[in-house]
């Protein structure tokens, strides 16, 4: 593990940490007998158990349903197995805020809490059901012949071949679900649940005095550090890329399409998809007032578009380094750099954006309130998707082929350039497009550090349901869904088996090495 | 030799090349940038917790008759006056403009507003401004008691909010406790009628089975809809949801309670120069604009609210101001919301 990399990926760390910091100083302004009153309160216990069962009851049902989608999809053999894969994936480009409206106007009874964990579900899984569809494309059918050979039949190779491998790329999805139910707002103020984003923009809301608000948020970091450290604990040892020699054997077709596995991706579909349509459709229809302003929407649509993109490259340049790092070590070093990278991920936004106020304002004065500081916003806010995705695929890329392009002869960064950029290629891929569409559907950071006057597709949207002018809200909301679908559809194409013509033994295996994960 | 996917990166790159193009197109046209044939622009920054969709309009007025042009940013009147905090001595506010008094009042507690010109000042109402001379509302919005004649014949009209605890409105009641102006509107019961009465009037509309929506809009439409019998909002909503669904279709009118009732309280919307502004004069120009003539008739005749200044009459259909009998109390006093949010919580109904 070169020093280089890990410098990079500290340095990528110790930024991600600027709200920490600020969040810092400014309950250490408080003082500590407001500090303790705020925290020590039944109410925080309350406040603390709700969020944490919501977030929970999202992650358990959002991995489940992202598994049993990735399988049925990829493997299920459903007719329009290719056109499945994409759609299963499309929630992801709708905002919460919209998906929540949609779905209180569709079921008004359905506020509180098991209206938010329904929108929430359905709006997170494909976090989880993303990297599966890639880990399940990625593994080598070799091991279950293996296992069906034995005897065993499809459901306990499944569970005994199949899920073991999958452990990595469903724990990071479900972590991502966790911290972004934590973190939103949007959807649960609709659906007015008490979580702790709510109160935390509350707080700011009724007293204008920071200081509630900013311990609350200390004490969501500290149940997010929790989180993250327990999760790295889930990923065990194994090691995830073959070590067997000789090429992965393409997976051939397995037979007849199964119409009745079709249920389970249309099902999702229709819920996930159908409601929020015929929520925008239903705008569109009960608005009288006609005309949209084109060359507005336009400008939002470019404005969205330079943000998002130029923060999805910041990030997943970002995210390289620690990915990688994450991937190839254990030590102390690479666990604390991706932990610091995800801590600031279930802050509500108003809280990231606030901090970075607070420095950019007071520090930076010149670019404050320009593109830059709002594109490192970006950054802050969706770092660790983008270290995800980078991960998922840094783990398949064992560091031996390094050594051996170094061993014949390449510089370092050559044999980077040459062996493990190709590797890891995907991956960036995939953190690109995710920090992409992430950042179209970004508001709150977006309303306060955006130049004056840039538009966005979100805080158009914004705008407009802010006064109930539903109608003019459902030309930027189907732009937006319409947009962040593109990069959508980019992460869910299927990847072909590829042959890979060169042999993957370990040099130096321990015994055993032909097992693939550490029971 | 590994095999680049190329062809996998290449979709990816494409896009973003393109929004990079964009990118550099869009920021060589910097928005709300007037400049006169000397050069020199007149620009103010406004931070505004009014929507767009009300103000831009008044905005474009102001700069046709001062020639001084606005870049305004919007977001919640809470958030930004959050911002404004912290952005502290550098910040590029010049004017906030603010959608309640409870902002206002925060940031004018803590040294954060300028004075405001004194003409300006003098022409507002004294219920609707700052004591200290910082802040001064720019238009009243009333709290009306909305029905619609199809489902509640006037008759039957509640007289005062504390009859909404009646056994006979429940599931009837439309509210939305997210809003700002409910939030106000229970502050001002709980400094007239008491806490302990606030509390109680709280529990018993809980018992009532309230129907919550997530906006003072759909409040409207429901009842509009007859989903619910009358519904708690501000009186220029009933106006915003004609002009979207059309006048023929509207069904609902105001009801405008009496004997200083709680549900009868005007609250302002109202403007504060930002103490660290350094276009002192240009923002003094806006604030007093606010006050004129021009402006208030704008807020009189467009966003049907009402005017407060004199010689300035309110739209047809609504009762003077002075005649509006809400309670009486210090406007100021509605930025202790703090308390009235944990009321609501323990009540259950936020």
């Amino acid at each position: 593990m070169s020093p280089g990399l890990a410098a990079a990926a500290a340095a990528v760390a110790l930024v991600a940490l600027l709200p920490v910091v600020y969040l810092g100083v400014r309950a250490t302004q408080g003082g500590w007998a407001k500090a303790s009153a705020t925290l020590w309160s039944q109410r925080t216990g309350a406040l603390l158990v709700r969020s944490l069962a919501l977030a929970a009851a999202v992650t358990v049902v959002a991995t489940t349903l992202g598994v049993v989608l990735a399988w049925v999809t990829v493997r299920g053999n459903v007719p329009g197995r290719r056109a499945w894969s994409v759609i299963a994936a499309l929630p992801l480009a709708i905002p919460s805020y919209v998906g929540a409206f949609a779905f209180l106007s569709a079921f008004p009874g359905l506020a509180g809490f098991w209206g938010a964990w329904l929108t929430l579900t359905l709006l997170s899984y494909p976090f989880v059901y993303l990297p599966v569809t890639a880990a399940l494309a990625g593994i080598d059918p070799a091991y279950e012949d293996v296992s069906r050979s034995f005897g065993y039949g499809p459901a306990a190779t499944f569970r005994r071949v199949t899920l073991p491998q999958l452990r990595p790329a469903a724990a990071t999805g479900g972590l991502l679900v966790f911290l972004y139910v934590l973190s939103d707002f949007g959807a649960v103020s609709i659906l007015r649940f008490d979580s702790f984003t709510r109160v935390i923009y509350q707080a700011y809301q009724a007293s204008f005095d920071r200081t509630p608000a900013v311990l609350l948020g200390c004490l969501l970091l500290l149940v997010t550090l929790g989180v993250v450290i327990a999760e790295t604990r889930t990923r065990g040892r194994g090691r995830y890329w073959s070590a067997r020699s000789g090429t992965r054997r393409p997976l051939g077709d397995s037979g007849r399409p199964r119409y009745a596995l079709a249920i389970v991706p249309v099902g999702v579909a229709v819920l996930a998809l159908g409601v929020p349509a015929a929520t925008l459709i239903r705008w569109v229809a009960d608005s009288a007032q006609g005309g949209v302003d084109w060359s507005r929407l336009l400008g939002a649509a470019e404005g969205s578009l330079a943000a998002a993109s130029a923060g999805a490259v910041l990030t997943a340049a970002a995210a390289l380094p620690v990915g990688l790092l994450a991937a190839r070590s254990r030590g102390r070093l690479a666990r604390s750099v991706e932990q610091a990278s995800y801590l600031a991920h279930a802050l509500p936004g108003i809280v990231i954006a606030l901090s970075l106020v607070f420095f950019s304002a007071r520090y930076l004065t010149p670019l404050y309130q320009r593109l830059p500081v709002l594109v490192f916003a970006y950054m802050v806010l969706f770092l660790p998707l983008a270290v995800s995705a980078v991960y998922s695929s840094a783990i398949q890329a064992p560091p031996v082929l390094e050594d051996v392009a170094r061993t014949l002869g390449n510089r370092p960064l050559k044999a980077f350039a040459k062996v493990t950029a190709p590797l890891v290629a995907p991956g960036v891929a995939a953190a690109i497009a995710l920090v992409f569409l992430s950042g179209m559907k970004e508001l709150p950071a977006t309303l306060l550090l955006s130049p004056t006057g840039y538009d966005t597709l979100a805080t158009r949207v914004w705008s407009a349901t802010s006064v109930s002018a539903f109608g003019e809200a459902a030309a930027p909301a189907a732009i937006l869904v319409l947009a962040a679908a593109i990069p959508t559809w980019l992460l869910s194409k299927r990847r072909p088996y590829r042959e890979v013509p060169y042999r993957t033994t370990w040099a130096g295996a321990a015994p055993g090495a032909g097992t693939m994960v550490n029971q | 030799m590994a095999v680049f996917r190329a062809r996998r990166l290449a979709p990816v790159l494409a896009l973003l090349a393109a929004a990079l193009v964009l990118a550099g197109c869009g920021s060589s046209t910097p928005s709300g940038s007037g400049e006169s044939p000397t050069g020199e622009k007149r620009v103010i920054t406004l931070y505004s917790g009014r929507n767009e969709a009300l103000v831009g309009p008044l905005l474009k007025q102001f700069t046709e008759a001062t020639g001084i042009e606005v870049a305004a940013r919007y977001f919640d009147s809470a958030a930004l006056a959050a911002q404004i905090v912290e952005e502290g001595d550098n910040s590029p506010a010049d004017v906030f403009f603010s959608q309640d008094a409870g902002a206002l009042g925060a940031l004018s507690k803590r040294g954060l507003l300028a004075k405001a010109p004194q003409p300006a000042f003098d022409a507002i109402g004294e219920k609707y401004r700052s004591d200290d001379g910082s802040w001064i509302g720019t238009s009243g919005r009333a709290r009306v008691i909305v029905s619609n004649d199809a489902t509640l014949p006037p008759a039957e009209i509640p007289k005062s909010v504390f009859d909404l605890t009646d056994p006979k409105w429940k599931g009837r009641i439309g509210i939305s406790t997210n809003n700002a102006s409910f939030q106000s509107f229970v502050t001002a019961m709980r400094i007239t009628a008491g806490e302990d009465r606030t509390k109680a009037w709280l529990a018993g509309l809980k018992a009532n089975e309230p129907v919550v929506f997530p906006g003072n809009g759909p409040v409207v439409k429901a009842v509009n809809d007859g989903q619910v019998a009358l519904g708690l909002v501000n009186h220029y909503y009933l106006y915003e949801v004609g002009k979207e669904i059309g006048a023929n279709n509207l069904k609902v009118r105001n009801n405008y309670l009496a004997g200083g009732d709680p549900g009868a309280l005007v609250n302002v919307a109202g403007v504060g120069i930002v103490k660290s502004t350094k276009h002192g004069d240009l923002a003094a120009e806006f604030v007093s604009y606010m006050a004129s003539e021009p402006a208030q008739r704008y807020f009189a005749e467009s966003t049907t609210e009402y005017p407060l200044i004199k010689g300035v009459g309110t739209a047809p259909g609504l009762p003077a101001l002075e005649e509006i009998d809400g309670p009486e109390i210090d406007l100021s006093d509605l930025d202790t919301l703090e308390v009235t949010l944990g009321m609501l919580r323990e009540a259950g109904l936020l």
